[in-house]
């Protein structure tokens, strides 16, 4: 059975790149563009692993991290902060809240790839 | 009968003696052996304050008030017991600075203002001319009286005589003469006239042995002793209330009052000034008049009271007037010759006032008022006259002779009436006016000049309104309504009882509200305002008069010349050879000398001389023993001058310290607000950086995935990789207008960016514009609607940045509309002097928190409930900038849910900021 992966992101863009990616590794990918709909995404598909915007309408990705982590239920979820955001604060801000993996934008495509597998346990 | 010519040529011998009395006291002082040097001098030559008023007047006053004539000489009594604080003060003050009367030491202490000198001339001569009316009225009166001997016929009414029938005229103009002779035979720097205050104290002693001659002939030759008059007096019930105060709360006032004012003029009158302070040789003659001069009014007072008794019971007709009961009982007791002696007394009396005051007068008219005048008179070029001393001399005389010309003048006028009988005290008034100014002057720093003119000028305005002018009422010169029911019937200000304050005499009355006005001005007005330079070097000067002369600082005000010789057996004489000889030793050795005969006799020297001395002897007698073997100079005005500039250098230069450090305080404020401002623009420099940083970040992580996936795998789709190249090519663009905006912010800001400006028509401007943006227009199926003003009046902007204005309200507008439903209005509109123009939307609006902040950098409302909005965050915030650098004003109008409306509007060409200007910033 293939991992779920959620993606959370605004920018359209991303979104397709990160959909691509996930999909071709061979992940079953949902997508939300929004704070609210990621959470309702997150109780939905329990997913294995998010990859997080922080700049997001609604609510933002520290505020879904945070509220991913609050929940028992939802403990063996992964989450990868994926941001432009890049100032030290925000990095351990974000690793403060419960983040396993901070990635700032641009990405590499192959350290997040490796990244998402090695949190999943398949590398 | 004494005949006519009898009375004239005692008159005239008693006159030559006290010429040839001061003209021996001239010789004496050329030839440096004062006559007057004597503090026994001194202090009789002070009874000038003892006028015909006393003379005559003591005994008058005691027949109508009792001893209500004793204030007049309980003051100058009480003020001689502190006459060695402030008498002494203001005699060391006039020597050091050469005081010449009065009125030079007010003008001296505020500045050397020629206002404030002429200010108290005039109250001077004012105030003391009817003073001297009254001398020649009572010396005109006596000799009247003595003509008719032994009858006793009262003198009729002074004007009634023809005018080259009255003696007055002839007394008037004789001691005119005279006092022309005493004061200004010639011309003395120091303005003294030791000749005429040896006559002045001769006099003295005639008018006290006069009074006290009639007095003891009263009490003992008509009566039996004090005793026999008072018993017989008691007898008499209207007599019997002259010996007692009245028991009521206003006659003590009027009391005090009366008291108080005497207190003031024995200081401050003209001939009291001269006397006391101007003529004065040596500071110390003060310690002998401090008690002899009160002994002196208490011998001239004792017998008044029996006078006054003994005349009232030996006239009980009243038909013979109180204020020649001097002269009319040993007239009606013919003892011709007391009567003549008493006579002779009188006129001394009236001499010794008139000259002294007149002398007093005439210096302060040619110095303060005459000469002042004349100086700035440029054509009469007084300026390069050497010697002007003959021109000095003549201006006094004139002034000598105007002086009693006035006084005749205003005793003709006068006559009988009231004006004369209380002038006394009216005059005393006027003249306690310096009272304030002048104590204030030398007890305190703050006072300033303007204080001084106005409270000096205030006070006199009171006077003049509350004495002068009702005195003239009921001399019948003004109608008697004046005083009953005010000016122009307005009570309230009725001149004798001022704003409603009753039961005080006027004299009281008058005393309290000038010296309220007085010193009110006086404090209010020198508060205002810190003394400046001058002011206040006059004023440690005169304040600190004591500690120059004590410390070693007084030594700079000291320049003489002396001998170790003399002083070296001086000090042996007291401290023993030996130990004089030793001190003088160490005093050498601590100036680096090997001996005593190179010590230079300095005034360093004489100060530790005198200090030497003082330590056996007491300072006062040291300073007198020192200066006994020491030839002082006395400094010159330039030398005073020069020590004064050199203190107020000092003072200005510290002043200059006080403003460098305080200026230095607000530069260092000025630092501190600067690198406050500095930390600012640092914290939103680094807020900037991290917001561009994350704009930028936003499009290249597009930009890397999609490339990392289409460099990853050659095989992909052919739509995927046509997708993915379309969106690199998107955020590519993305990217670059984000630079590019923010590069123009950035020139924009710093004012480096170029501006092309031009006369632009606002139609084609949004024509254009429209055109652009149509495409948006038609992808969102937005409606347009025009409202454009036809013939709009041309702007000059820069044409491309407005357009770029209008492109961003228009995405704007077309952005934040619903697809389909939407609609945008654009508006173009003309006012008087601006062109307007308007973009509206019908989409979700903006918060009024959020109406202030879309006008911030990077900051997009929108960002939290709908989906992110496309844009940098720079748009409107360039609009904004590109608006107001033509002078125009960009602004939003929203409530949420009902569209948003964003308006700007431009100046018409030739109106608001240059633009050229803007751009040089």
């Amino acid at each position: 059975m293939s991992k779920r992966i959620l993606i959370v992101d605004d920018e359209p863009n991303i979104v397709i790149s990160l959909e691509f990616l996930m999909k071709r590794e061979g992940f079953e990918v949902t997508v939300a563009a929004d704070g609210e709909a990621a959470l309702r995404l997150v109780e939905e598909n329990r997913p294995d692993l998010v990859l997080l915007d922080i700049m997001l309408p609604k609510k933002n990705g520290f505020e879904v991290c945070q509220a991913i982590r609050a929940n028992p239920d939802w403990q063996s979820v992964r989450v990868i902060m994926l941001t432009a955001k890049g100032r030290d604060t925000e990095v351990a801000k974000g690793t403060a809240l419960g983040a396993d993996v901070y990635m700032t934008k641009p990405f590499s495509t192959k350290d997040l790839i490796a990244q998402v597998r090695q949190l999943l346990g398949q590398s | 009968m004494l005949q006519g010519w009898v009375i004239a040529s005692v008159s005239f011998a008693y006159l030559g003696m006290l010429f040839a009395i001061a003209y021996f006291g001239d010789k004496r002082a050329d030839a440096g052996r004062s006559v007057i040097a004597n503090p026994t001098i001194y202090a009789l030559s002070l009874a000038v304050y003892c006028t015909t008023w006393t003379f005559y007047g003591s005994v008058g006053r005691a027949a109508s008030t009792g001893i209500g004539f004793l204030p007049t000489y309980l003051g100058p009594t009480l003020m001689a017991g502190l006459w060695w604080f402030v008498m002494l003060k203001m005699i060391r003050i006039s020597k050091a600075n050469r005081i010449t009367s009065i009125a030079d030491f007010v003008s001296s202490r505020y500045g050397k203002s020629q206002v404030l000198g002429g200010l108290v001339t005039v109250i001077a001569v004012v105030g003391v001319i009817p003073y001297i009316s009254l001398q020649l009225k009572a010396v005109s009166n006596s000799f009247t009286i003595l003509l008719y001997y032994p009858q006793i016929v009262m003198p009729a009414k002074a004007g009634a005589q023809p005018l080259l029938q009255d003696t007055t005229l002839y007394i008037a103009m004789i001691l005119a003469a005279f006092t022309i002779l005493f004061g200004t035979r010639h011309l003395d720097a120091t303005e003294r006239h030791e000749g005429m205050v040896a006559a002045i104290a001769f006099e003295s002693v005639v008018k006290l042995l006069s009074f006290l001659a009639v007095g003891i002939f009263v009490t003992f030759g008509i009566y039996n002793g004090f005793g026999d008059i008072f018993n017989r007096a008691e007898l008499m019930p209207q007599m019997r209330a002259l010996m007692t105060v009245e028991d009521t709360g206003a006659s003590y006032g009027n009391w005090l009052a009366m008291t108080f004012l005497a207190m003031l003029s024995i200081m401050f009158l003209p001939r009291q000034f001269q006397i006391t302070v101007v003529e004065n040789v040596n500071d110390r003659h003060l310690a002998r008049a401090i008690w002899l001069f009160p002994l002196y009014l208490f011998l001239i007072n004792i017998f008044v009271l029996p006078i006054a008794l003994g005349g009232m019971l030996h006239f009980p007709n009243g038909d013979v007037d109180a204020d020649t009961f001097v002269l009319t009982l040993p007239m009606v007791e013919r003892h011709e010759a007391l009567a003549l002696f008493v006579f002779i007394g009188g006129l001394s009396a009236a001499t010794g006032m008139v000259i002294v005051e007149t002398i007093a007068l005439s210096t302060m008219v040619c110095n303060e008022l005459v000469m002042p005048v004349l100086l700035r008179w440029k054509a009469l070029r007084l300026h390069e006259k050497k010697d002007i001393s003959g021109l000095l001399l003549s201006i006094r005389r004139s002034a000598i002779a105007l002086i009693l010309l006035l006084g005749y003048i205003y005793f003709r006028a006068a006559g009988e009436a009231y004006a004369l009988v209380s002038i006394g005290l009216i005059s005393f008034a006027a003249v306690a006016q310096f009272a304030p100014a002048i104590f204030g002057g030398i007890y305190w720093k703050g006072g300033t000049r303007e204080g001084a003119i106005i409270g000096l000028a205030a006070g006199f305005a009171v006077w003049i309104y509350t004495l002068l002018l009702p005195s003239f009422a009921k001399s019948g010169w003004l109608s008697l309504d004046f005083i009953q029911s005010g000016p122009f019937g307005v009570a309230l200000l009725r001149p004798q009882q001022l704003f409603g304050l009753g039961g005080l005499d006027e004299i009281s009355h008058s005393l309290f509200w000038s010296m309220l006005v007085n010193i009110g001005c006086y404090l209010i007005i020198s508060l205002r305002r810190r003394p400046d330079v001058v002011e206040t070097g006059q004023g440690t000067l005169f304040v600190d008069a004591f500690r120059r002369a004590d410390s070693s600082g007084g030594s700079r005000f000291w320049r003489g010349s002396a001998q170790v010789e003399d002083l070296l057996p001086l000090i042996g004489r007291f401290l023993g050879p030996e130990r004089a000889r030793e001190a003088f030793l160490a005093h050498a050795r601590q100036r680096g000398l090997a001996s005593i005969d190179e010590l230079q006799a300095n005034a360093d020297l004489v100060h530790f001389a005198e200090t030497l001395l003082a330590g056996a002897i007491g300072g006062a007698s040291a300073r007198v023993m020192v200066a006994s073997v020491v030839k002082e100079e006395p400094l010159g005005p330039d030398e005073v001058m020069n020590i004064l500039d050199e203190a107020s250098q000092v003072r200005a230069y510290s002043r200059q310290l006080e403003q460098k450090s305080r200026e230095l305080e607000e530069a260092t404020a000025d630092l501190r607000a600067a690198n406050e401002q500095m930390k600012e623009f640092d914290r939103m420099k680094d807020d900037f950086i991290s917001t561009v940083t994350h704009e930028l970040r936003t499009p290249l992580a597009s930009i890397r995935a999609l490339s990392e996936i289409l460099l990853d795998d050659p095989e992909i789709k052919v739509d995927d990789r046509q997708q993915f190249a379309a969106i690199i090519v998107k955020e590519s663009e993305r990217l670059t207008r984000l630079i590019n905006q923010v590069l123009d912010m950035a020139k924009i800001e710093s004012g480096n960016a170029e501006w092309h400006t031009a006369e632009v028509d606002l139609h084609e401007v949004i024509e254009e514009s429209l055109a652009a943006t149509a495409s948006l227009f038609a992808d969102r199926r937005i409606r347009l609607d025009r409202r454009l003003a036809q013939a709009v009046p041309q702007v000059r902007v820069d044409r491309d940045r407005l357009i770029q204005v209008m492109l961003n309200l228009l995405s704007n507008a077309v952005k934040f509309c619903e697809e389909d439903r939407g609609c945008v209005t654009v508006r173009l509109s003309s006012g008087i002097d601006t062109v307007r123009v308007d973009v509206e939307d019908n989409g979700p609006g903006i918060a009024e928190a959020d109406q202030r902040t879309i006008f911030e950098k990077f900051r997009q409302v929108g960002d939290t409930l709908t989906a992110k909005p496309q844009g940098t965050g720079l748009g409107l915030p360039i609009s904004r900038q590109i608006i107001e650098h033509f002078g125009g004003r960009l602004w939003v109008e929203s409530e949420p849910g009902r569209g948003a409306s964003f308006s700007f509007i431009l100046p018409l060409s030739g109106e608001g900021i240059n633009p050229e200007e803007r751009t040089e910033q």
